[in-house]
């Protein structure tokens, strides 16, 4: 059996959590990161408002970046992993220097590459992501690790001016896959569409 | 018109709302028109990659965007192209060339020499503009073939049409 890690026993459950962000018939335009998060969201409930990534790690918070810029009036939230974030950790700095009010990012830190084996991340060791996250310039930044403390920043994820970001400690566990579309050209049209209308898809 | 007004003019035809960038000497005067239009958004980027996945999500919130960048950033994007690939998102991008023509620095040639069959690999359309001339028409091609087929669309600047460098040698 391979050693206990101290993420195997967060008190935190990711489907829990994902259901609390993402309620039913909530309005938010979310976008999640390949692996577990895209399962996650969609554990939550499939619709044509989740844009769920297969791939192109690294790539969940810049696309969340692009959509909070065209659309300034909706709340976009981006939902993705320890192993993604750390991917692309430059995006901190990017979004900071747009500072989109609209735009929430979440990670949901198992401290793990959940879907190539649970190897541990930097974020098992001594990488803080909302410290990054911080020094790049990202106003509000928190470190969630309880339900309480979940509790007390569901508002500011959901409707706190921002660019709002937020380190979920979630406990490392393999869950059953809950697998959303995988045809991209199905997911972006179903995105469009429900945004825009009928006629953005031709 | 200096290329580079061709360029943001055929952005303005287009309707071209959003700009990633990382920062070029060739795309200079470029970025700061962006910056100083109202209707553009500039994104100044830390890496090219991101500027891949920006414009998906303007593309997915209904804004039209287009990614400037030199040849060695075209190496940086190579798995983030796979989003655009798979999902058909329009991406048009604007490459200033190095390494190609009176380069002084080697460590640029490698991607300059490179870059445009790495962008063939990759799945992207490519075109060249030699002569300043041949910037505006081709950058209209380049923007229709992105948003009207949901391609990736890349426009290669050729190094003959940036200012030299010279490391003050």
């Amino acid at each position: 059996m391979p050693e206990e890690r101290r993420s195997d026993s967060y008190p935190l459950r990711r489907r829990d959590v994902v259901k609390r962000i993402l309620p039913a018939n909530n309005d938010l335009l979310v976008i999640a990161g390949l692996g577990s998060t895209a399962w996650d969201i969609t554990s939550a409930g499939d619709r044509d408002l989740n844009f769920p990534m297969w791939g192109a790690m690294g790539g969940a918070i810049p696309m969340g970046l692009g959509l909070a810029l065209a659309q300034p009036k909706r709340r976009v939230v981006v939902i993705t992993g320890d192993g993604e974030t750390l991917m692309g950790m430059g995006c901190f700095a990017t979004v900071s220097m747009q500072g989109p009010r609209n735009l929430s990012i979440c990670t949901f830190d198992n401290e793990r590459y959940g879907e190539t084996g649970m190897q541990s991340t930097h974020t098992s060791a001594n990488t803080d992501l909302a410290g990054v996250a911080a020094a790049c310039g990202i106003p509000i930044v928190g470190v969630v690790r309880t339900e309480e403390e979940l509790n007390a920043a569901l508002p500011i994820i959901l409707e706190a001016p921002g660019p709002v970001y937020h380190v979920i400690k979630v406990r490392a566990e393999k869950l059953d896959f809950v697998l959303p579309p995988k045809d991209g050209v199905h997911l972006k049209n179903r995105f469009r569409r429900a945004l825009l209308g009928k006629d953005a898809v031709l | 018109m200096d290329w580079w007004k061709q360029i943001l003019s055929a952005f303005k035809d287009a309707d071209v709302r959003q700009v990633a960038y990382v920062p070029d000497a060739g795309h200079t005067s470029l970025i700061e028109a962006c910056i100083a239009d109202n209707d553009i958004r500039a994104v100044a980027l830390t890496t090219e990659e991101e500027g891949v996945a920006v414009l998906a999500g303007a593309w997915l919130g209904g804004v039209r965007g287009a990614l400037l960048m030199q040849s060695s950033g075209v190496g940086n994007c190579i798995n983030m192209f796979t989003l655009a690939a798979t999902c058909r998102f329009p991406l048009p991008l604007f490459v200033t060339m190095r390494g190609q023509w009176q380069e002084f620095n080697p460590w640029q040639k490698p991607m300059g020499q490179s870059a445009n069959s790495y962008l063939t690999t990759a799945g992207v359309q490519t075109r060249t503009a030699e002569s300043p001339e041949d910037v505006g028409p081709m950058t209209t091609a380049t923007l229709d073939r992105a948003f009207a087929d949901s391609e990736m669309s890349a426009l290669l600047l050729h190094q003959r049409l940036v200012p030299v460098k010279t490391f003050d040698k």
